[in-house]
């Protein structure tokens, strides 16, 4: 067990690419932080250089309580899981889960015990001796997973271990890493693109864009208070609306004059345009309803704005009767607003 | 699979467009074999004037005699040194070029320009190198104690040939090498090196049996190439000597043959290289199917 600790962290490739741009970041102790942005924003490059694969840029990375800048991949003590899984495709998924103990001159007893002891958490008991190429997609993902937890290392690192399973495989795989990592306590630091994976496994989620850090939260107050721009966008779906903040004022009453300073443009999340008025002070705005999309428990109502080209969603429960081209008011409340300056695309106001 | 099926109009065209392939290949490969195969039964006189049918008596000599059973052993000698050689010489530049990850496409182009080399000049060129009185090795080698002389050593001797013979086959050996260890996903190699193996440990453990194949693919091609191939190499240094030293059987088909006017023990030769080659074929083709372990 160890904690794991990001100071400065830059990388630059050959070409001058600068993928990671100063980061500093504190992962505590038994801690499950999912690293989220965009394609190319550095998260693989960021994770690689905590497993040791990339070279520190510049920066110092500790894990637990050693600097590890400049220790090969095996002595930090760290466990991969990879994209693509990277099972060994000649060896038994026994020798699979082996290998490291034995490269660690671990008695055959105990790698055998140690061995079926993780095979049995991961109900893969059965597939011990074959090859990667006999299992499935999510066999072959237990798999990997089993390779991370059977040396019992002192932190788990993930890189995009659910994207190439099927939307149901991944819901479940996910649910389990949750749980293995609850039971076995060890720092994970996990990369992904799919804020869904992110807001339900993380204890706290780092959004990159670009190579920097946005916002460091735990899922909730990242949802509820994101702190650009780019964060309210890129967590939550659908994605947040824009709105300049003179259109609403044309149509709001007092309701936003204590809009903090330097407000410009105002954020509302699709779940809190309502179509029937609340009972508190609210705003109205007159839309056109272009598409109705009706996706089970929850519809998604895409709409546009009188006087304001803008594309607009509106998510409600359930399956509100309208009809398409319909006239639709909706309504909002002072809570709903996100403020924000476009220029530094920063959150305004405490 | 779904294939697109052509009918052509019956009768003579399939065949007129099959004609120039057949042909050939009776004139130039079925038709000389036959011939191999019906001379290895009879027996001339030294003059070429008579005939004699001898039935197997030109195979039963052969293998009694002690010349024969020597050129085989020389043979096996130079087929397993000129493999051995020219696929650890590939790999290594393979894993070198490789580490410079994926492709410098020039280097790489480089390196195969030996293949493209005819093996009468790649013998010639190296002739020269080794050669003991005007050569730069020999002059060397005399430089740190040893007398290089492949006129009179046969163990110097066989290193030449073997040289020679390796060094042309290295660019092709290492083609398939590089393209081997490129198809290795590199999350492989970084997943062993987290799970503590060193480089070395990792060569073996992982990047030489999943190289496997085509490792296996190579010993055969070269094996066949030492043993068939390598005529122009032979005749170009040694031509079989000192003292019967790297009188492979190839070499020794044409030398019975053709200077020793010994025609059907030549024929005989040719026909047991035949079935040489047909074994090496068929245990290629076994293991390919079988993809070779995972
Ligand atoms: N080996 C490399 N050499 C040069 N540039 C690289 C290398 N690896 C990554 N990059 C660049 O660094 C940036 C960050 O790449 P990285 O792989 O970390 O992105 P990522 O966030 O993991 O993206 P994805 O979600 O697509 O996996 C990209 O612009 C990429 O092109
Ligand atoms: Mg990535």
């Amino acid at each position: 067990m160890a904690s794991i600790k990001l100071e400065g962290l830059r990388k630059t490739y050959p070409g001058n690419v600068q993928a990671v741009k100063g980061i500093d970041l504190d992962v505590a102790d038994g801690e499950f932080v999912v690293l989220v942005g965009p394609s190319g924003c550095g998260k693989s490059t960021l994770l690689r250089m905590v497993a040791g694969l990339e070279s520190v840029g510049e920066g110092t990375l500790h894990i637990g309580d050693r600097v590890v800048n400049d220790l090969e991949p095996a002595q930090r003590d760290i466990a991969m899981v990879f994209q693509n899984y990277a099972l060994y495709p000649h060896m038994t998924v026994f020798d699979n889960l082996a290998y490291g103990l034995k490269n660690r001159g671990h008695q055959r007893d105990e790698i055998e015990r140690r061995v079926q002891e993780a095979a049995k958490m991961l109900e893969i008991e059965e597939l011990l001796p074959r090859k990667p190429r006999q299992l499935s997609g999510g066999q072959r993902q237990r798999v990997a997973m089993g390779r991370a937890l059977v040396r019992e290392p002192a932190a788990f690192l993930f890189d995009e271990p659910l994207s190439n399973l099927d939307a149901k495989l991944r819901v479940q795989m996910r649910v389990e890493i949750k749980q293995l990592q609850r039971r076995l306590q060890t720092t994970s630091l996990y990369v992904t693109h799919d804020q869904l994976e992110a807001m339900t496994l993380g204890d706290r989620l780092v959004v990159l864009n670009g190579g920097r850090i946005e916002q460091v939260g735990t899922p909730m107050e990242i949802y509820l208070r994101p702190a650009s721009l780019f964060v309210a966008t890129f967590i939550g779906s659908p994605a947040m609306n824009l709105f300049p903040v003179d259109y609403l004022r044309e149509r709001g009453s007092g309701l936003l004059d204590d809009l903090p300073e330097g407000t410009d443009i105002v954020g509302i999340r699709p779940d809190d345009l309502h179509i029937q008025a609340p009972d508190k002070r609210h705003l109205i705005v007159e839309s056109t309803l272009e598409l109705f999309e009706a996706a089970g428990a929850e519809s998604h109502l895409y709409v546009r704005l009188e006087g304001n080209d803008q594309p607009t969603v509106i998510r409600t429960a359930g399956q509100p009767p309208v009809t398409e081209g319909e006239t639709l008011r909706f309504h909002v409340t002072r809570e709903a607003l996100h403020p924000f300056n476009r220029e530094s695309g920063r959150r305004m106001g405490v | 699979m779904q294939t697109k099926r052509m009918t052509l109009p019956g009768g003579w065209l399939p065949y007129a467009l099959l004609a120039p392939q057949v042909i050939v290949t009776l004139i130039f490969f079925i038709w000389p074999a036959g011939q191999a195969f019906y001379q290895a039964l009879l027996r001339e006189d030294p003059f070429g004037l008579s005939r004699t049918f001898v039935g197997l008596d030109n195979f039963a000599r052969l293998f009694n005699d002690p010349l024969y059973l020597n050129s085989m052993s020389v043979t096996a000698v130079f087929a397993i040194g000129t493999t051995l050689l020219s696929m650890s010489m590939a790999l290594l530049m393979a894993m070198a070029v490789n580490r410079l990850i994926r492709s410098r496409h020039a280097y790489t182009t480089l390196l195969v320009w030996p293949y493209a080399v005819a093996p009468a000049i790649a013998g010639v060129l190296w002739w020269f190198i080794f050669h003991p009185s005007i050569g730069i090795l020999p002059y060397m080698l005399d430089m740190l104690g040893y007398r290089w002389n492949h006129r009179t050593s046969g163990t110097d001797a066989m290193l030449l040939v073997i040289f020679a013979a390796a060094w042309k086959q290295i660019a092709y050996n290492f083609l398939f090498f590089l393209a081997g260890l490129q198809s290795i996903p590199q999350s492989l190699i970084e997943a062993a090196a987290i799970d503590g193996a060193s480089p070395f440990k990792r060569f073996w453990s992982i990047v030489f049996p999943l190289l496997a194949p085509t490792t296996f693919f190579l010993m055969v091609v070269n094996v066949v190439y030492a043993m068939f191939d390598t005529f122009g190499v032979i005749h170009a240094t040694t031509q079989g000597g000192p003292a019967q030293a790297t009188n492979i059987l190839v070499y020794k088909v044409y030398a019975d043959g053709f200077v020793g006017m010994n025609l059907g023990s030549s024929a005989a030769q040719s026909v047991v290289l035949m079935a040489i080659v047909v074994a090496l074929t068929v245990v290629q083709f076994r293991f390919i199917e079988r993809r070779v372990n995972y």
